[in-house]
């Protein structure tokens, strides 16, 4: 699928989200049931902002010494009979991926849900080489059923969907017959991705942690898909972003603990699975070859600046399930698979500026992401350092506001000009008022009083300034 | 105790003295020598916000001179003081300014915050008879970290009859240079929030911050809906 989901204009998108009300109330309710819970489960944690310390210094600590950990990793999984691939680019993730398969002479592919392997586009790779590669996920599924919609939350990627939308799916795709009722559309699908499941010849994962201590990869999961898919074919794939990693299974206690909270309000979600490496003489089940794919596409990149604690995500979506602007406008409306406040700091970062330049700026800086966020990622002051990179760095920013902002400041610093201009604005101002508002303002007001009316500029002895004065000539 | 008003561009240039007046007068009335340093202009926060931090230090300076002998600054906006409180991280790599900037943030509060936290008030003796709901802006609650003073406050004004406001907490879709650039989505979270405001059946919506208050106030005039919209600092001092 890759990063982005679509060339249309970032506009043109948002209208689209704006006008599709089934999906905005499927959106809103989402939003407010999943925020709900997460509210009650961290309630029960004791001190939250604790937690929320101590996850981030987690995730601090890794970061800093990241090399060290992912060699650690890549010893110890070595040391349990896996092969472990570092790939600096989604190309050399897809290759060494497409080989394993190749070698293996296999043609189904079963997945459970991985964001990483979306961001290098893996399915379209696998299919270029004639493989049938299977969403186990529940709501990947539906979304490959459908035509491959992109997913719009990270999370719950076909949050957008409303049940009978997912029913009509069914029906078109797969001939359902049923109702849309929840548990009835779930068993529908467990049958159907059965076969699948016992004909897959490889599974590809993801990965919520990888350990470095064990060599282990962690999948935290909802519907037991994970386990089907490192059970029963015989060769396993785990695809992992490279900063996904903790140093001992301590840390990742604590992380699943505030990823399940975080994520879905759960103290635990139903299936938390630990995975080493390929099953040992005498083992049931499990994968004869294990393999895990270290991708950075980017990342390695951003260590270092003053954007390294994006990398702490660790994927929880709490910010996209606070945000108002994904609330109104929806996944879709960024063009990328990783949507809200963590998408619009995560996508220029990953890609560049002339891509996501409108991303940074879809943000009030209500900072309700930034208050959610379990690692403590200063999301909204990252929003405001993008603008500050591209007005700064880049010179990206038009030429109108530049000269808007230098004018501000300028006037801003120097109060004769500043009295000057606050004494002259309201006489220009004066024709486009209407009953002391304004509302069809000249150049840039008109923006504002496109939806909405502008107070009269107050003047003369209606202002502080005056009032002030007067009061202490001894005036009232 | 000496004070020194910091206004804000929004109540200075837009609004009528109300705003201004009303903060000078509760303050006197709880002993305050209020002093209003007349070169004061804008926070810097339209800058800020947009990326322009070379500019906003140019700002940023000049208020940080404006109120350098100042014991107490004291302004009527959330947002505004949580932008003086941004000042020292733009002087990171400047210990003088960065020193500086920190006095100005250590003496700064938001109106309602200086008079619960350093005036220790908690009844201003006002009284207003009319329904009313409170909009609690984003940068006063979660980056000042005020939640609590206002709704003391309002508590003990005679004859309101306060609803709170469901979803208190989501943003009004404000944003300074936001609700120009990002005018459909702005449209649809001020939507949002009027809707809500409506809910509580409210004549008066009384907010901390100039910025949401022309927003919402702005929309609700546009749909022609009879509420009215209060700064806190007129709230407190009406009698
Ligand atoms: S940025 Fe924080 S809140 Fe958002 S997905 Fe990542 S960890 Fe979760």
């Amino acid at each position: 699928m890759a990063i982005k989901t679509g060339d249309e204009n970032f506009f043109t998108r948002v209208d689209k989200g704006i006008n599709n009300e089934f999906m905005r109330k499927a959106v809103a309710t989402a939003q407010g049931r999943i925020d709900g819970r997460r509210r009650d489960s961290i309630s029960s944690l004791g001190d939250w902002e604790e937690w929320r310390n101590h996850a981030e210094e987690i995730r601090q600590h890794t970061l800093e010494n990241l090399d060290f950990y992912l060699e650690q990793l890549a010893e110890n999984v070595e040391k349990r009979g896996g092969k472990i691939f570092f790939a600096e680019t989604a190309e050399e993730a897809n290759e060494y991926i497409k080989n394993v398969v190749s070698s293996k002479n296999a043609k189904k592919i079963i997945k459970s849900k991985s964001m990483v392997t979306e961001e290098i586009s893996m399915n379209q790779a696998l299919e270029s080489i004639g493989c049938d590669v299977v969403e186990s996920d529940l709501g990947e599924w539906i979304l490959q059923l459908d035509d491959h919609d992109p997913p719009s939350h990270i999370v719950v990627p076909a949050l957008h969907k409303n049940r009978e939308q997912i029913r009509e799916t069914f029906e078109d795709k797969r001939g359902y017959k049923k109702t849309s009722n929840p548990e009835e559309m779930a068993l529908f699908a467990r049958e159907q991705l059965r076969k699948d499941f016992l004909e897959a010849e490889v599974g590809i994962t993801g990965c919520n942690f990888a350990v470095a201590e064990s060599g282990s990869i962690s999948l935290v999961t909802n519907e037991g898909n994970a386990r089907m898919a490192t059970t029963i074919p015989k060769t396993q794939i785990t695809v992992m972003g490279m900063e996904r990693i903790v140093p001992t299974w301590e840390e990742l206690d604590v992380l699943v603990s505030m990823l399940a909270r975080s994520a879905v309000g759960q103290k635990l979600t139903s299936y938390v699975t630990g995975l080493t490496g390929p099953k040992d003489e005498g083992d049931v089940d499990g994968p004869e070859e294990f393999h895990l794919v270290v991708v950075d596409n980017g990342r390695s990149k951003i260590l270092g600046t003053q954007f390294q604690s994006a990398l702490q995500c660790i994927r929880c979506a709490a910010c996209i399930n606070v945000c108002p602007v994904y609330r109104h406008i929806g996944g879709h409306s960024y063009g990328s698979i990783y949507p809200g406040p963590i998408g619009a700091v995560l996508n220029p970062l990953l890609g560049d500026y002339d891509e996501w330049k409108e991303l940074p700026y879809a943000s009030t800086l209500c900072s309700a992401c930034t208050d959610v966020c379990p690692v403590k990622i200063p999301l909204h002051n990252l929003l405001i350092e993008h603008r500050r990179m591209m007005v700064e760095q880049e010179g990206k920013a038009p030429f109108a506001e530049k000269l808007a902002m230098k004018g501000y400041a300028f006037a801003a610093s120097s109060p004769s000009i500043y009295n000057m201009g606050t004494k002259t604005a309201p006489s220009v101002m004066g024709p486009y008022s209407n009953n002391g508002f304004i509302t069809n303002g000249p150049g840039p007001v008109k923006l504002w009083t496109d939806i909405r009316d502008l107070p009269e500029l107050s003047k003369g002895k209606d202002k502080f300034r005056t009032w002030f004065e007067n009061r202490d000539k001894g005036g009232n | 105790m000496k004070v020194s008003l910091f206004l804000t561009c929004l109540a200075d240039v837009v609004y009528p003295a109300s705003v201004g007046k009303s903060t000078v007068e509760i303050l006197e009335r709880f002993g305050c020598e209020v002093d209003f340093p007349k070169k004061q202009t804008c926070c810097g926060q339209p800058a800020f916000n947009s990326g322009y931090h070379r500019e906003t230090k140019d700002v940023a300076k000049h208020m940080i001179n404006v109120f350098k002998d100042a014991e107490y600054v004291v302004s009527p906006s959330g947002s505004c003081t949580t932008m003086l409180h941004e000042y020292p991280h733009l002087f990171e790599d400047d210990p003088e300014w960065k020193q500086k900037a920190e006095e100005l943030k250590n003496k700064s509060f938001e109106l309602t915050q200086f008079l619960v936290d350093v005036l220790n008030v908690k009844d201003v003796n006002a009284k207003l008879n009319a329904k009313a709901t409170y909009h609690t802006s984003c940068h006063m609650t979660r980056l000042l970290g005020v939640t609590e003073a206002p709704m003391t406050l309002l508590k003990n004004v005679e004859g309101l009859q306060f609803t709170e406001l469901p979803h208190k907490e989501q943003c009004c879709g404000f944003g300074g240079t936001f609700s120009v650039k990002m005018v459909p989505i702005s449209e649809q979270m001020v939507n949002e929030k009027v809707q809500h405001i409506e809910d509580t059946d409210s004549e008066v919506l009384i907010g901390a911050d100039l910025g949401c208050l022309m927003n919402i106030g702005g929309r609700i005039n546009r749909q022609g809906k009879p509420i009215k919209v209060m700064h806190i600092a007129e709230v407190l001092n009406s009698r």
